[in-house]
């Protein structure tokens, strides 16, 4: 299986603060990569560069390359929007609009103008919920506000709205830390779903979560890539000592 | 900082030595029963593997409450796979010890003919070997553990040496026969523990080395 996405030399820095430190690193593609790490370590921050979140922030520099499917995402005439079209995001609260579960997952099609018709909106809409095992539980009320979702349902509606149009990737920020188990568990479930379509990269301080949904995993610490190994050799025996005292909570 | 979970691999480590101890004591006492042809001794060791099938039960009920409540990873986890390995083989050691003691019963009701051939040595091979493991396993040294297991042979040669004796001694002696067979169950036992001494040291490997050398050429 090919790398979706090429890491060389990737340092990032927040003023004169350097956050990471000389990552390099391929994600095969349509497979899950886990980045575990203590808090602080960089690998939200890591997160954000794939998809160019981190450019919001002023004072925020990057060096090195990123590249997906070839291509480098921080190379000058990049369409940024069209980038976080292709890299979808999912975050660790969810943030549905202000509008009906129909309209959640619309708006990315609609502004995209991805949809010949109103018909083919409503099928891309429904392909979406159903990706994202909402369906069936949100069919009968497409037209009611996305809050009167329980969280587990709106952190699936988001993941959704981020498969209505259409990425390759999808970047999730401990999308299950503010669930309870029985949601986390469908969010776990629908991540080894997705995977059978897209390249998933995934923030989590759940170790168990990581070991159970990822198939690489790498480790960070103060900003720099310190191990990444196929999971099973990570939570078995890892190369390095750090990830043996990080994964076997010597500290943390 | 002392994690939950090393208290109870330090309570894990002391049960599976204190059941490896009474093993060593078991096949040492067996032994003993038949060369010294002590029938009380060898009615204590049948008696105490009792003991021995409750420490097992111990271990496997505290591997099971480990990995439930502390989720142990890598070397972690690697210990508690191992300890939750080698207790059943360190059963069944204790259970082949309690046989030779039974035979030691039947063959102390018998008179001795001639002397146990080769079985001291076999035994204190083996012997040799069970407490070489148990040293590997708590000092995890994986050189140690691939001596243990070249060992094994020493045993193997032995055996093939007692079994042609006695069968040697069958014909020239029919009236020996039983006696003979007691003893060769004897040798096979101790064949057998040496196998189960060589199961453990491959344990010790993979909890120190991470890697399975069980059924494979390189050791």
């Amino acid at each position: 299986m090919g790398s979706k996405i090429n890491i060389k030399n990737l340092n990032f820095f927040y003023g004169a603060d350097q956050a990471l430190f000389d990552i390099s690193l391929k994600i095969p593609e349509r497979q899950v990569m886990a980045f575990i790490g203590p808090s602080g370590c960089g690998k939200s921050t890591f997160l954000r560069v794939l998809n160019r979140m981190n450019d919001t922030i002023p004072i925020a520099k990057v060096s090195g390359t990123v590249k997906i499917d070839g291509k480098d995402i921080y190379a000058p005439k990049t369409d940024v929007v069209a980038l976080r079209r292709k890299v979808g995001m999912v975050f660790q609260k969810s943030n549905p609009f202000p509008k009906t579960i129909f309209e959640n997952v619309a708006y990315g099609i609609r502004i995209n103008r991805m949809h010949k018709d109103k018909t083919d909106l409503e099928e891309r809409v429904e392909k979406a919920l159903k990706d994202s095992a909402l369906w069936d539980e949100v069919k009968d009320r497409l037209n009611t506000s996305a809050f009167g979702l329980s969280g587990g349902q709106q952190q699936r509606l988001c993941i959704a709205r981020a498969l209505a149009v259409q990425p390759e990737v999808i970047l999730m920020d401990e999308p299950a830390s503010a669930l309870d188990p029985i949601a986390t568990q469908k969010i776990e479930e629908l991540v080894v779903e997705l995977k059978e379509h897209y390249t998933i990269a995934i923030v989590t301080h759940n170790m168990q979560q990581a070991a159970r949904v990822s198939d690489r995993t790498a480790f960070f610490m103060l900003g720099k890539l310190i191990e990444v190994n196929p999971t099973e050799r990570m939570f078995t025996h890892p190369d390095e000592k750090l990830t043996e005292d990080y994964i076997t909570g010597r500290f943390g | 900082m002392e994690r939950l979970i090393d208290e109870q691999l330090g309570i894990l480590r002391d049960k599976l030595l204190l059941l490896g101890g009474t093993t060593e004591s078991a096949l040492r006492n067996a032994m003993q029963a038949l060369t010294g042809r002590d029938s009380k001794l060898a009615k204590k060791v049948v008696k105490d593997d009792k003991i021995v099938n409750k420490m097992e039960l111990e271990i496997d009920r505290l591997c099971i409450e480990i990995i439930a409540r502390y989720q142990p990873a890598a070397y972690d986890l690697r210990f508690v796979i191992s300890v939750a390995k080698i207790t059943p083989v360190l059963e069944r050691i204790a259970d082949h010890a309690a046989n030779i003691a039974e035979a030691a019963l039947v063959l102390n009701n018998e008179p001795q003919h001639r002397e146990f051939v080769d079985l001291p040595f076999m035994a204190e091979v083996a012997g040799e070997m069970l407490s070489d493991s148990l040293n590997a396993f708590t000092t995890e040294d994986g050189e140690l553990s691939r001596q243990v297991i070249k060992r094994d042979k020493e045993i193997d040669r032995a055996y093939d040496k007692v079994f042609g004796e006695l069968i040697e001694m069958m014909i020239e002696h029919p009236a020996l026969t039983n006696g003979a067979a007691h003893l060769l169950f004897v040798a096979k036992h101790l064949e057998r523990i040496g196998d189960y001494v060589k199961d453990i040291c491959e344990l010790n490997v993979y909890l120190t080395e991470a890697s399975f050398i069980k059924h494979s050429k390189k050791k």
